[in-house]
């Protein structure tokens, strides 16, 4: 029960400041910040790693390298992509 | 990995991930901050995939993981599909690779918390996972198929309007509800594979009857709603495994993605609920065909608003889908280059919710390098249109729709739009005279100031191009 608190704690302090962090974004970022936010969750990764790789049957870690797969596209795919239109944005930086 | 580490460090190796996770969580969080200004913005994304770098590495010597095949086969065949998804597509595609990416992000943590569920024996979980890894079936599920429906109605696989049973809010409502009595009851008997199964059928069935009433003209509302799932979603997976970076970056993602559709609702003047249970054929459309007799167009061609431009003092542009489905992003800027070497002012008027995602049409123009600085918001355009000569407004619809100010009775009214009807001219850019997503009939059009060019939105630039250079 202690975890759980312990945990509700840093769920909800990482919400407050998840909300500090957008709130003042120009409409311009939206959508690479919503796509660089998306990888982010690709955070889950870590846990299918653990679940992949772990002790347990074969069934799990079939599981967990699907889950791999699918993590990875939204980590790597997500940050390459953000990459590439927020590079678009900086070269008009530098042009003037 | 941590057999490969000297005995004595095996004790340190624990403390030492948990640290290396408090470091990843401080990129992420400096990494969402710089996100949010043009200056830092790439930088910032960089500093948040080193954290995730930082992250995965270290993970690999928790002493839990004690073989790499899949790990290894995993990472490489999703980093491949990755990358070359995020290098092939177009920038007029974004919002489906968005949608798309995630997709997968809900359907890993999903499987993760099924992973765990599986790995282990039920006996082992106390009330707090079981509870947390429903959520994470239930949350992951629904953004897995609900994200693919997205991307099918973004691609046009599936038809963009709404498509719905009688009833249908009712039935997801109650579809919802008993996927919580399903968490529950799996809370009180893990072993009971029905409801497990059960439950897991039922999200993702959830998903696609979610989305699939929604239409087109809502989808920056809804991907930027379902990438908030994929954040709470990891977080779930987060309480399951009891890792703190997962909860930590997953709210922050849900955080993140809940204000952004709140932004999104605001710029529509609807809530939440309106955009997910209402719809705009709900509404008392007054249907086109009704009073079309008694209202005239006026039809323009290239040569007439190559000159219309030319000898203007300022030209407004206000980009809409149109323009990302047409691909007439560089077109455009041709035009505005060639009416600038001519004196004449350019700016970009964008609507909040332009395209299919938000801050779509900025990147679509980014792309075609046009300065930011020449991007205006709504608020920052508006005050500008009566002093405006020309506004070209290329495949948007809606989101200048006078209705929204004037017909109390429209569906659209009192959503804020572009007062484009202020300035001495409007030219619309439209296919034909189909009214737009939200199937409203769209008054500008009938305007005195009005004309109306019609054709495929590249073509018509790329022949206004050609004019504005005959007149030299």
């Amino acid at each position: 029960m202690e975890d759980l608190i312990f945990n509700l704690f840093i769920f909800v302090l990482a919400a407050f400041v998840g909300f500090e962090l957008i709130s003042k974004v120009p409409p311009t970022l939206h959508t690479p910040l919503m796509s660089g936010a998306n990888a982010i969750s690709g955070i889950t990764l870590i846990g299918a790693l653990i679940i992949a790789g772990g002790s347990g049957n074969l069934y799990a870690q079939w599981i967990g390298f699907a889950a791999i797969v699918f993590a990875t596209i939204n980590v790597v795919g997500g940050f390459m992509v953000t990459d590439r239109m927020l590079e678009m944005f900086k070269k008009k930086e530098d042009d003037q | 990995m941590s057999q490969f580490l000297p005995e004595f460090l095996h004790s340190y190796i624990p403390t030492t991930i948990q640290l290396v996770y408090l470091i990843a969580t401080g990129f992420f969080i400096v990494g969402i901050k710089r996100l949010g200004s043009p200056a830092t913005a790439r930088s910032g994304n960089q500093l948040a995939s080193f954290g995730m770098f930082l992250g995965v590495v270290v993970t690999l010597f928790d002493q839990e993981i004690i073989s790499f095949e899949f790990i290894i086969a995993g990472v490489l065949i999703g980093a491949l599909l990755g990358a070359t998804a995020a290098k092939k597509v177009q920038m007029t595609a974004m919002p489906e690779m968005v949608a798309v990416f995630n997709g997968f992000g809900g359907g890993a943590s999903a499987l993760v918390a099924w992973g765990e569920f599986t790995r282990l024996d039920p006996s082992l979980f106390d009330t707090q996972s079981l509870i947390t890894i429903g959520l994470s079936i239930l949350i992951g599920s629904i953004t897995f198929t609900g994200s693919f429906i997205a991307f099918g109605k973004l691609k046009g696989f599936i038809g963009g309007g709404r498509i719905a049973l009688p009833g249908q809010n009712n039935i997801n409502l109650i579809l919802t509800a008993i996927a919580l009595v399903l968490v529950g009851w799996f809370t009180y008997d893990p072993e009971y594979q029905v409801v497990f199964w059960s439950l897991f059928g039922l999200a993702l069935l959830i998903g696609v009857l979610t989305v699939l009433p929604i239409g087109g003209a809502d989808m920056p509302v809804v991907i930027s709603l379902l990438n908030s799932y994929s954040g709470i979603a990891a977080a779930m997976a987060g309480f399951v495994l009891d890792n703190n970076l997962l909860i930590i970056s997953g709210t922050l993602v849900g955080a993140a993605g809940l204000i952004l559709t709140n932004i999104m609702c605001k710029a529509m003047n609807r809530t939440l609920p309106n955009v997910l249970f209402g719809s705009f054929a709900d509404g008392p459309a007054g249907g086109p065909e009704t009073s079309d007799s008694d209202k005239s167009i006026q039809q323009t061609f290239a040569d007439d608003v190559a000159i219309q431009c030319a000898y203007a003092k300022k030209v407004v542009v206000t980009p809409g889908y149109g323009l990302a489905v047409a691909q007439a992003q560089h077109v455009l800027k041709e035009v505005a280059n060639l009416l600038e070497e001519r004196g004449v002012e350019v700016k970009y008027g964008i609507h909040p919710v332009a395209g299919r995602m938000p801050g779509h049409m900025n990147v679509l123009l980014a792309e075609a390098d046009v300065p930011y600085d020449q991007l205006k918001d709504m608020d920052e355009i508006n005050p500008e249109f009566p002093s405006t000569d020309v506004v070209l407004i290329i495949g948007a619809n809606d989101v200048v729709n006078p209705a929204a100010k004037t017909s109390p009775g429209s569906p659209i009214y009192g959503m804020p739009i572009l007062n484009v009807d202020e300035a001495k001219r409007t030219i619309v850019f439209k296919r034909s005279m189909s009214p737009g997503y939200a199937g409203i009939d769209n008054d500008l059009f009938y305007s005195d100031k009005n004309q109306m060019f019609f054709g495929d939105a590249k073509k018509s630039l790329q022949e206004l191009a050609s004019a504005i250079k005959e007149l030299d």
